[in-house]
């Protein structure tokens, strides 16, 4: 690959400027990461309206589903397009549950590891069948599976069928009315970050990668690739479905159609792509930018149609001229420039 | 009973052949390109809004005018391969064309939404009308199906005389088997991938013809129902199989007919079951080669 190559190695040995200091950067690095920290705990705080917080919560909600969709499709190489399938199943479970035994309040947020494990449950059996194919099968049968999914949402007799689902009515302040929700989703949100940096880092998170690279050598060197593949693909399907429950009970009600809408599908590839595909930041960035400008784009738009067809434009954009997304392609102008002004013995940078 | 399976069949094979039209053109773009155009779908949503701008506005039959939809779905086909499809190369070429076709896809959508709204418009003609039918062994089968089916034949017999009897059809079928090999021997690969692109979108507008006027009704939103369907189909004909695609139509579309006498809602489910089943016993599908092409 292109990282790593140095274009210009006969600089010569002087020292570079400070900002190409690897140290320097990795300090300045967790400095951001405390400095992000403390303005998403206080974000509510500082910004009480109620638009502003209403796209903030939606977007902690994007940053763990982009996140959980990283881990198993960036990390493994296997595109899934039918993630609506988990987000609706939580969605769906939530409301069903909640309604079945009449909680409300609080206590609805603890049926989200509930919803998490059911569409484990579902993710399961449905790996098992999907994941023996190959690549573009296997991206072509997340999509049935989808279509199936929304189906069953409209024509069983627990879901509600066509005319949907309410969820409870959350009994505190309408004043501060979306801060529970965010903060539960930030913590979904960061509880999914953290998890995908350790998994990046792991053994098991190399075993993807390999698959990734190429299954056959991988399986060759002994991954178990399924279990590895299945397990990943669990975890994923897990938190979309918590992120699903707790959009569920935000947006107080759903229908088939927007519980398992297939554009969802698409708007978590396009935030992977955007950041950077695998990496443990770029989904993040991609729901942090993307999230906010379609829900503003909404608002401001009275044409529905306009901001699919930008949506569109946008992806086509980004997968011909920046398919690797912004975080490597910066992270590759960075490496560049610090392997540029260092000694040639020096240690070499991550680069992302 | 006997009676209602036996008309059951006869509709799912009329109706298949339709399918069978999309499907193939969806399987050859798979089998030279070897990406999956998710755009396919609301490719025949636009063709049939083609065809009812040109029989409402302009009074053109719908199947004369088809004389002017193929071409021009022909060329939208080439663009689409040209300007998205043909710039993305390397290791994940499969999945990156995929999902450009599926921006293509939802970038039709919005375009289609904007034009004609989200009502649900209907093809109309003398031979749509449900009195319009004539009577074989018994049965009333509607003229358009009649047409329609003798149409798709049609189209077939072309393709199949395009792919197997010209220089043209050599040279998509050596691309199909071997595209370094056809690269070698002097095809030019880029040529025939867009022409392949071209003819499997301008079968569209046969198909995107016959599907708004059999079922009724459709809006820019049918795409979805149609690629979901269009999808299972190819996967189990085995990807890259004409004849597959084929045959998994009509196995496919009678089989949707069969459960639709006794459980209309879940009618549709039969196509997902049965790509569920056949993937769990044979993963490249029951026509496929093996394992397609080594990634």
């Amino acid at each position: 690959m292109i990282a790593g190559t140095r274009p210009d190695a006969a600089a010569g040995p002087e020292t570079g400027p400070a900002w190409a200091d690897p140290r320097q950067w990795k300090r300045a690095g967790i400095g951001a990461l405390i400095l992000g920290l403390v303005i998403v705990i206080v974000f509510p705080l500082i910004f009480t309206d109620a638009t502003v917080s209403n796209i903030a919560v939606q977007t902690v909600i994007f940053v763990a589903v982009a996140s959980a969709w990283n881990i198993f499709s960036g990390y493994s190489g296997y595109l899934s397009l039918g993630h609506a399938i988990f987000f609706g199943t939580g969605a769906y479970a939530v409301g069903i549950i909640a309604r079945d035994w009449q909680l409300n309040g609080s206590s609805v947020f603890a049926l989200l590891p509930l919803a998490g494990l059911i569409a484990t449950m579902i993710a399961i059996p449905l790996g098992l069948i999907a994941l023996r194919v190959r690549r573009h099968t296997f991206v072509v049968i997340t999509i049935a599976f989808f279509f199936i999914a929304q189906l069953s949402a409209s024509n069983l007799a627990i879901t509600g069928g066509s005319s949907g689902l309410l969820a409870p009515v959350p009994n505190w302040s309408p004043d501060t009315f979306n801060d529970p929700f965010y903060y539960v989703g930030l913590v979904i949100a960061l509880g999914t970050i953290a998890l995908s940096y350790l998994i990046r880092r792991s053994r098991f998170g190399l075993q993807l990668r390999a698959i990734r690279d190429d299954e056959d050598r991988a399986v060759g060197l002994g991954v178990r690739a399924m279990p590895v593949k299945l397990t990943a693909f669990a975890i994923s399907g897990f938190i979309t479905a918590m992120a699903g429950g707790l959009w569920f009970y935000f947006l107080s009600q759903t229908f088939p159609q927007f519980a398992f809408d297939p554009l969802f599908d698409l708007a978590i590839v396009l935030m992977a792509f955007f950041g950077g595909l695998g990496t443990v930041a770029g989904p993040v960035l991609g729901a942090l930018v993307l999230e906010p400008v379609q829900l503003y784009l909404n608002l401001r738009l009275t044409n529905d149609y306009l901001s699919e067809i930008l949506l569109g434009v946008l992806f086509l954009v980004i997968i011909l001229f920046m398919p690797r997304g912004v975080l490597p392609t910066a992270g590759e102008f960075i490496t560049a420039r610090i392997a540029r002004g260092r000694d040639d013995g020096a240690q070499g940078g991550r680069g992302e | 009973m006997a009676r209602q399976i036996l008309e059951a069949i006869a509709d799912g094979i009329l109706g298949g052949g339709v399918y069978a039209l999309m499907a193939a053109g969806l399987t050859l773009i798979f089998g030279v390109l070897d990406i999956i155009n998710i755009a396919q779908g609301i490719l025949v949503v636009l063709g049939a809004y083609l065809s009812y701008v040109l029989s409402v506005h302009l009074h053109i039959d719908l199947f004369v005018g088809l004389a002017i939809t193929i071409p021009v779905m022909f060329v939208i086909g080439v663009a689409i391969q040209w300007l998205f499809i043909r710039p993305l190369r390397g290791s994940e070429r499969t999945s990156m064309t995929l999902l450009a076709s599926y921006a293509v896809a939802l970038i039709i959508e919005g375009i289609l939404y904007w034009v004609f709204g989200p009502n649900f418009v209907a093809l109309n003609a003398w031979y749509t009308q449900p009195n319009a039918s004539v009577k074989i062994f018994g049965f009333y089968v509607g003229d358009i199906y009649l047409f329609g089916f003798g149409l798709a034949v049609a189209v077939v017999a072309v393709l199949y005389w395009l792919l197997y009897r010209t220089k043209f059809g050599r040279a998509v079928r050596a691309t199909m088997q071997d595209l370094t090999a056809a690269r070698l021997v002097g095809i030019e690969v880029n040529r025939v991938a867009a022409i392949t692109f071209g003819i499997g979108v301008a079968i569209t507008a046969v198909g995107g013809m016959m599907y708004g006027a059999t079922t009724g009704a459709f809006s820019p939103n049918s795409g979805y129902d149609l690629i979901s369907r269009l999808l299972a189909i190819i996967i189990l004909g085995g990807l890259g199989s004409v004849g597959g695609a084929m045959a998994a139509a009509i196995f496919m579309t009678t089989a949707e007919a069969l459960v639709d006498i006794w459980q209309p809602n879940w009618a549709v489910a039969v196509f997902y079951l049965a790509l569920v089943l056949v993937l769990l016993f044979k993963p490249t599908g029951i026509f496929g080669r093996t394992a397609a092409r080594a990634q």
